[in-house]
């Protein structure tokens, strides 16, 4: 029986409430949270962080969420009382500091991504994702062109695409990909024209490879009036050496929580920067930062840029992200952005390698891995009935967490293995020999994977049940 | 080279592995017109310059006692709070999708959702949003799912006194869908909401307490008024507030539908705007409609209780197009250190702490009042935060205090509210009396100069 | 192999349809349907009196893994809704053609006779 918080509580007298505010706007029922001591606090979570699998603690080779290393001084910096003390409403003036520090991110953005002007404020990538069609649909309504309602976007795109452009209230086209993983240009051929509004791409694709049409995609798409959207998820494949606006690109998204090793903290918080080429910026969401001549910096608001789509949160987003972003890349610098991408690549080819050579099979095995690369493993499923999800739970039980499974739906039983740069080649080779242990066990005994993980706090759980049931809050 | 550990031997093997020469030739695919050398980045910089050079911006944001609020608020931190959400296997873990090894999330997840409802009164959290205002959002569109469907023309009822910032987000994000937002007004001398005349097709009302100007509404009336004529009550409420005031599950004679708001007040730093979280719980009828992820309680094979990701079925990553939000990546830190604060200061900490707020600015409010030439324009209840109507514009007083060390308000006239010399005044535990006095003697002397 | 029972007949959209007699017709999810979607805990079904229209959507089948639209595979008017199907989803799967109906509706005869028979339903789901 796990141990609960609601396990650890101490009596204390009741709080008398204040006079001055009628009584029927006063809590009716008393507030039925438990009061633990400090010390049970401290066993409690520390106790359930020990359950966890995380980047500090465990290899985890993710495809598409680029976890790497997250470096502590982006946190001891995102931390500093002058910058976590500034309540989001000080006049300018009072905090040139942390200004400074988000014009600087705007502008380095703006150089890795070969846009003209980024704004810092949405707060994920989904909200990026919103930001940017939100901006596209602007420029065409700007320009008098209310016919454009369709989104052209891949089936093997990540879901936030189609999710985003329906929030943004477009319709949505779904272009196949084929079986060799290119996009289906018969089909894009076919349906760009009025009604289209632009297309949302990434590249390297959600298939771990580069799509190297991408200029005469571009030229297509611009040739019908539509504008080209970025998905940045993978863009660490590419940071420092290929810029997404030279690739025709008219508006992204950038995950800092992916490629700029911000915490990816069980969840969030991430942030979600979006960068636009000239034509554009007039729409960008607020507030950004701008700089005077005289080096003044504040923040620009809705009379600075009437066109724009408008405030996506409260505030001016995530900017302890930022913050932690910022630190990152000032670490980098120039030669280190470009190093990012050339190990993130050869830490992907070499197992994909190396997998190979241990029995596994490639869902491109002619193409070079991008930053990730995708394995199948149907053969095991013909084999002995293997599937990706058993590999993936037997891979726990080695202190390895699963790669990405089920994604892209395009190949059957798939694994999207993304190591990262920051992996040894240690780690690497601990992998191969681990996978290449559980090839063997798959054909020889492969009830060792449909009952793993074998040694972790829990076995797979009744996911039926919790939705049957769903008891989603302890019960008072 | 930060963070890449391979030396030069390794390099060589693996790419010797791989078969290929170099590191560029990784790169072979890629149209070489598409390869750029250069990128105007400055040169990176060693930990230790790194670290001087931010010590040095940190230190330059003027250090100002703060009695500003309007949705973000100064609150104490307990020490404990930070060192465990700091924790590498809190810190660095990723979305729980692979239950078995992210328990320790899921269980905090858990425990966050059911703290959430005890403060609410509501059946139902999600394990949140990105903020109070975007999550108001999400649950206007939510409203208008349970209602039946935004193609159906309805509307949303929204407070003239919701705070201003979260307005602006409901129209940029709500008008990509073109729904419309109806202004219901307050009155100009209570500071309250008038009751609408009609409800028309709306699909919801949006009921704030605390309102923008600190004051509390009639929230029972509200609810009832809402109930009455078939539409949904969505309640924005302080989530640290709820530990005083009545919470919607309460409100009228059906209880609110849903409650959302901002969680930034557990536990939060304000870091000049972010991360923080949006909370929402609702009705249990409605679970289905709840944007965001959602964790419950379960067994494994043998028997042992356990958590796991539910109604993923919701999602973007199941139903793309067709899914409740967009929301992927949530606020998944922020909400363990709210949990852990929650935990820290228990029931009772957290209503001592409303108390102490609530206490703070009646006093400062009593010293303010003979303050010469300062009025308060509204008399009725309020809840930490106040309205100061000032003889002269808000935003040169609140500018002139920044040279006494104080970050005195916020002017409403940069809400386009009030008049322009009101300035709405916020005090938090962490004011003690010596700081009450000091911004009393400092606003005496400001408007005596100016 | 999945069940297809003779005496029904089928929809594209892997619903089956039972003739009660009478102008009325109970509907369900196939074998088929209920193996792909994997363990379902949830399925919205239109009201009583709702009028449905054969091809589209008029409910949800929501599992541990999916969610999929239940298509209506005749134009008719729901009569009966099977509530238990609310604390039991899990009958879906176990008996998607009994205990596992979802709904019966009033409809033409002519829909009926629209609908593929079990040798043609086979054929789609063997491709």
């Amino acid at each position: 029986m796990s141990d609960s918080i609601f396990d650890h509580d101490h009596h204390f007298p009741a709080v008398e409430l204040p006079s001055d505010i009628p009584a029927e706007l006063l809590r009716k029922a008393p507030l039925n949270l438990p009061n633990p001591a400090e010390l049970e606090v401290l066993r409690h979570y520390t106790r359930l962080s020990q359950k966890n699998f995380s980047i500090d603690t465990q290899f985890y080779p993710l495809g598409s969420c680029t976890m790497k290393y997250n470096p502590r001084i982006a946190h001891t910096m995102a931390s500093l009382s002058g910058f976590a003390r500034l309540h989001p409403d000080t006049p300018a003036p009072a905090m040139q500091g942390l200004l400074q520090v988000l014009w600087e991110l705007q502008e380095w953005l703006a150089a890795v991504t070969g846009m003209a002007a980024v704004s810092l404020t949405p707060a994920a990538g989904a909200q990026g994702e919103l930001a940017g069609v939100a901006m596209i649909r602007a420029y065409h309504a700007a320009r008098g062109d209310h016919e454009r309602r369709k989104m052209l976007i891949p089936a093997a795109a990540h879901g936030t695409n189609p999710a985003s452009a329906q929030m943004a209230g477009f319709a949505v086209v779904e272009i196949p990909n084929l079986v060799d993983g290119d996009l289906d240009m018969a089909f894009l051929d076919q349906h760009l024209g009025p009604d289209v509004a632009g297309i949302m791409l990434t590249n390297p694709s959600t298939l771990g490879v580069f799509e190297r049409r991408i200029a005469d995609i571009a030229a297509r798409v611009h040739g019908a009036g539509g504008l080209l959207y970025y998905d940045g998820a993978n863009l660490n494949a590419i940071l420092g050496r290929v810029q997404p606006g030279q690739m025709g690109f008219d508006v992204m998204h950038l995950n800092l929580h992916k490629t700029f090793a911000t915490p990816h903290g069980g969840g969030g918080p991430g942030a979600g920067a979006v960068a636009v080429q000239e034509r554009l910026r007039p729409f960008l969401p607020l507030p950004m930062v701008t700089r005077s001549e005289e080096g003044a910096l504040r923040w620009l608001d809705e009379g600075d840029l009437p066109q724009s789509i408008g405030r996506l949160s409260a505030h001016g987003g995530n900017v302890g992200v930022l913050l932690r972003a910022h630190a990152y890349l000032r670490r980098l610098g120039r030669v280190g952005v470009g190093r990012v991408s050339a190990y993130a690549a050869l830490n992907a080819n070499y197992l994909l390698k190396e997998l190979q050579r241990v029995g596994y099979q490639a869902a491109f095995p002619e193409r070079r891995a991008s930053h990730e690369f995708i394995l199948t493993v149907s053969d095991l499923q013909k084999a002995t009935g293997i599937r990706a999800l058993d590999v993936a739970k037997r891979l726990l039980d080695f202190g390895i967490h699963a790669p990405t499974i089920y994604f892209p739906q395009l190949v059957p039983e798939c694994l999207l293995i993304e190591p990262t740069e920051t992996e040894s080649k240690a780690t690497l080779d601990r992998f191969v020999a681990v996978m290449a242990q559980i090839r063997q066990e798959a054909l020889a005994q492969p009830e060792l994977l449909r009952e793993a993980p074998h040694h972790l706090p829990v076995g797979r759980l009744d996911e039926a049940l919790a939705a049957r049931h769903l008891d989603v809050a302890a019960a008072q | 080279m930060p963070y890449i550990p391979h030396d030069g031997l390794e390099t060589a093997a693996m790419l010797a592995a791989v078969g290929v020469d170099s590191l560029d030739q990784l790169f072979d695919e890629i149209p070489p017109n598409l390869q750029v050398q250069d990128m105007a980045l400055p040169e990176g910089l060693s930990e230790m310059a790194l670290r001087r050079e931010l010590e040095g911006r940190a230190l330059s944001n003027a250090p100002l006692r703060c009695f500003a609020g309007g949705g973000a608020y100064a609150h104490h931190i307990p020490a404990i709070v930070w060192e465990i959400a700091g924790r590498g296997e809190f810190y660095s873990a990723y979305t729980p999708y692979q239950p078995e090894a992210s328990q320790g999330t899921l269980q905090v997840v858990y425990e966050y959702q059911s703290f959430i409802t005890r403060l609410t009164g509501l059946e139902v959290s999600n394990a949140s949003l990105y903020d109070g205002a975007s999550g108001l959002a999400e649950a206007c569109l939510m409203a208008l799912r349970i209602q039946g469907g935004q193609g159906d023309d309805k509307s949303i009822l929204v407070p003239e006194n919701l705070l201003p910032g979260w307005r602006r987000v409901l129209d940029s994000i709500l008008g990509l869908q073109q729904i419309r937002l109806v202004t219901v007004p307050y009155d100009r001398v209570a500071g309250t909401l008038v009751l609408p005349a009609e409800a028309g097709d709306a699909a919801a009302l949006i009921i704030p307490q605390s309102n923008a100007l600190g004051l509390l509404e009639s929230v029972d009336v509200l609810t009832d008024w809402a109930h009455g004529h078939g539409l949904l009550a969505i309640a924005v409420v302080n989530p640290l507030a709820l530990a005083l005031l009545k919470a919607p599950g309460d409100w009228g004679t059906q209880g609110a539908d849903m409650a959302v708001g901002e969680g930034q007040p557990l536990g939060i730093p304000l870091t000049g705007g972010g991360p923080y979280f949006g909370f929402l719980a609702c009705r249990k009828a409605y679970v289905r409609q709840l944007p965001g992820r959602l964790v419950a309680k379960t067994v494994d094979g043998q028997g042992r209780a356990g958590f796991c990701l539910t109604l993923q079925a919701r999602e973007q990553h199941i139903r793309r197009g067709k899914a409740t939000s967009n929301i992927c990546t949530n606020q998944g830190l922020m909400v363990t250190a709210a949990t852990i604060h929650m935990a820290t200061l228990g029931g009772h900490g957290l209503q001592r702490t409303a108390v102490l707020c609530h206490e703070r600015a009646v006093r400062l409010r009593e010293l303010l009042t003979v303050v010469p030439g300062v009025r308060l324009p509204y008399g009725g209840p309020f809840f930490h935060e106040f309205v100061l109507r000032l003889p002269h514009a808000a935003v040169a007083v609140r500018d002139a205090l920044l040279g006494h060390g104080l970050l005195a308000g916020l002017p409403l006239s940069d809400w386009g509210m009030g008049e322009a010399g009101d300035l709405l005044v916020c005090a938090t535990e962490l004011l003690d009396e010596a700081d009450l006095l000091a911004y009393r003697d400092a606003l005496t002397s400001v408007l005596e100069t100016l | 192999m999945s069940k297809i029972p003779e005496t029904l007949r089928y929809s594209d959209t892997h619903e089956w349809v039972e003739d009660l007699g009478g102008g009325r017709y109970r509907v369900g999810i196939t074998d088929h349907a209920q193996e792909l979607l994997g363990d379902l805990v949830y399925v919205e079904v239109p009201d009583i009196g709702k009028a449905i229209h054969g091809g589209e959507v008029c409910g949800v089948l929501e599992s541990v893994k999916a969610a999929a639209d239940l298509y209506a595979p005749v134009n008719g008017t729901v009569m009966e809704r099977h509530d238990g199907l609310g604390d039991n989803p899990q009958w879906l799967n176990e008996d998607p053609y009994g205990q596992g109906w979802i709904m019966v509706v009033e409809a033409d005869a002519a829909a009926w006779a629209g609908l593929l028979d079990a040798a043609a339903y086979a054929k789609l789901t063997e491709s």
